[in-house]
């Protein structure tokens, strides 16, 4: 059973977001998407300073198995992205909800992040996959 | 469900990842994919293959039967028992219906076929057989390990009887041997040393268990696809089927042209495609930049009229990079393009095989 953490928000495709304490937003994908994909060997963040939009494209995992896109749950800035995942991807599968994060946004409007879903929205989503 | 092998218990209790393949439930993998590689590469790793097909031919016609059936020539291995040869199956247009191992035993042959082909397999081996006198005898009972790797044949003699030691101690690359109840063979689908190893289905799991007991790791099919790829094995399905000729899946080195009497079948098929010439082949692409190629994606060569398409594509854990195999027109150069998420991507163009014995070839 993957680990869901209840203080997140989530996407139905496979993202989680992490409403930080100076109100920025961290993003990852869940430990369901990290043992669905397989070892990762390449992640693609999106530029320090680009414009995300909440549900679209923002980067791409690439595992040994498959490619997947990664979305954004909010609009707005992207102020860090995790380097270390250049060089080490497998991070992902390691820790998806810590050291494996992706990007990081300062949000437009944080209220955005209300129309995600919680966790248990996302564990029947998720279990439904299984 | 699908259909178990005897390891399946044994599989979820070391945790594997069990997937349906070709109506199998097979172990994908047991944690990480690229650990269970690397362990093959540099140490000893073991496969639960089980789920293919074996099939022995005997009967007093059982090598005419095959020189008829087959495209490479089992007549190779007369002088030789304990031999393997490996072959296409073809159909009369010059079609692969499956690739297989023949192993000759003395007066018998066993062959291994693949899975997902299993049944149309036994069917045209049966109705090709009916001219000859020769017996059809699939063996599902029995279990097949193979264990692979540089470490892999010392971890097997140290734990099977001073019968079956000495029977692996005296085995040459590409031969097998009967011993007690067991057939090991020293082939494989990685690119290692190593041994494929036929025994009772109820010996397995017990043998499964002392091989991981001594170090032996347990590898999915994630892990088999991989190693096979770095060392530019084709996979059935894949890399060719019954609408590809062997010739443009760089299979020609197995077919048996000698003697040119020997009419075995779609041999006409492919010497009329051989006047002809062939439009594509198979080759391997590297992508050493980011990415990985995968199967389906378009390859464009420039000067070419005919596009052509990645078969197998992967992330090779032991170089690092995206290699792949892909049939593409005969025209290529030393590069040529991937379609890949939209972008079009150079890549270089390799002879197939990546990977041999733990060294890069490229």
């Amino acid at each position: 059973m993957s680990e869901i953490r209840t203080e997140l928000k989530y996407l139905a495709s496979h993202e989680w977001a992490r409403l930080e304490e100076d109100g920025t937003v961290t993003i990852g994908i869940t430990d369901h998407a990290q043992d669905s994909l397989g070892d990762v060997v390449y992640v693609e963040t999106p530029e320090i300073g680009s414009a995300v939009n909440a549900g679209e494209e923002a980067g791409v995992v690439e595992s040994v198995k498959a490619a997947s896109d990664i979305y954004s749950l909010v609009s707005g800035e992207v102020i860090a992205v995790n380097e270390a995942l250049e060089d080490a991807p497998e991070t992902v599968n390691e820790s998806p909800y810590d050291d494996g994060w992706f990007f990081k946004v300062k949000p437009a409007d944080p209220s955005e992040l209300d129309n995600a879903l919680d966790a248990d929205a996302y564990r029947e989503i998720a279990e439904a996959d299984d | 469900m699908g259909n178990k092998t005897p390891l399946y218990d044994l599989h979820r209790e070391m945790h594997g990842k069990i997937v349906d393949f070709g109506g199998w439930d097979m172990p994908l993998n047991y944690g990480s994919q690229i650990d269970e590689h690397h362990r093959v590469r540099r140490g000893a790793g073991m496969f639960d293959v089980s789920h293919m097909t074996i099939v022995d031919v005997t009967g007093s016609d059982a090598r005419a039967f095959l020189r008829r059936l087959l495209a490479n020539d089992v007549e190779k291995l007369q002088s030789s028992p304990g031999k393997a040869l490996y072959s296409a199956m073809l159909n009369d247009s010059g079609g692969v219906i499956d690739d297989l191992i023949v192993y000759h035993m003395g007066g018998w042959y066993r062959t291994v076929v693949n899975c997902a082909t299993r049944e149309k397999d036994l069917a045209w081996m049966r109705r090709q057989a009916q001219a000859f006198d020769v017996a059809i005898d699939e063996r599902p009972q029995l279990a097949m390990i193979a264990v692979q790797g540089p470490q892999a044949i010392d971890k097997v003699k140290a734990l099977v009887s001073a019968a079956k030691a000495a029977a692996v101690a005296g085995l040459k690359v590409f031969h097998a041997a009967e011993v007690e109840d067991w057939f090991i063979a020293r082939t494989g689908y990685t690119g290692e040393d190593g041994l494929e190893i036929i025994l009772p289905g109820q010996a397995a799991a017990g043998f499964w268990r002392e091989l991981a007991l001594a170090g032996v790791a347990p590898c999915g099919l994630a892990a088999r696809d991989t190693l096979r790829l770095e060392a530019g094995m084709n996979l059935y399905g894949n890399d060719m089927d019954e609408s590809v000729s062997p010739l443009a899946a760089n299979m020609g080195w197995t077919l048996a042209w000698q003697p040119q009497q020997r009419d075995f079948i779609g041999r006409a098929a492919l010497q009329a495609e051989k006047q002809r010439g062939a439009t594509h082949k198979l080759v391997g692409l590297v992508l050493e930049g980011r990415g990985v190629l995968r199967a389906h994606q378009k390859v464009i060569v420039a000067g070419s009229p005919h596009s052509g398409e990645v078969t197998s594509g992967t992330f090779s854990p032991t170089l690092g990079f995206s290699i792949a195999l892909a049939r593409v027109p005969v025209e290529v150069g030393d590069t040529c393009l991937v379609e890949m998420r939209s972008k079009q991507v150079a890549v270089k163009v390799v002879r197939p095989g990546f990977v041999r014995h733990g060294q890069s070839l490229l």
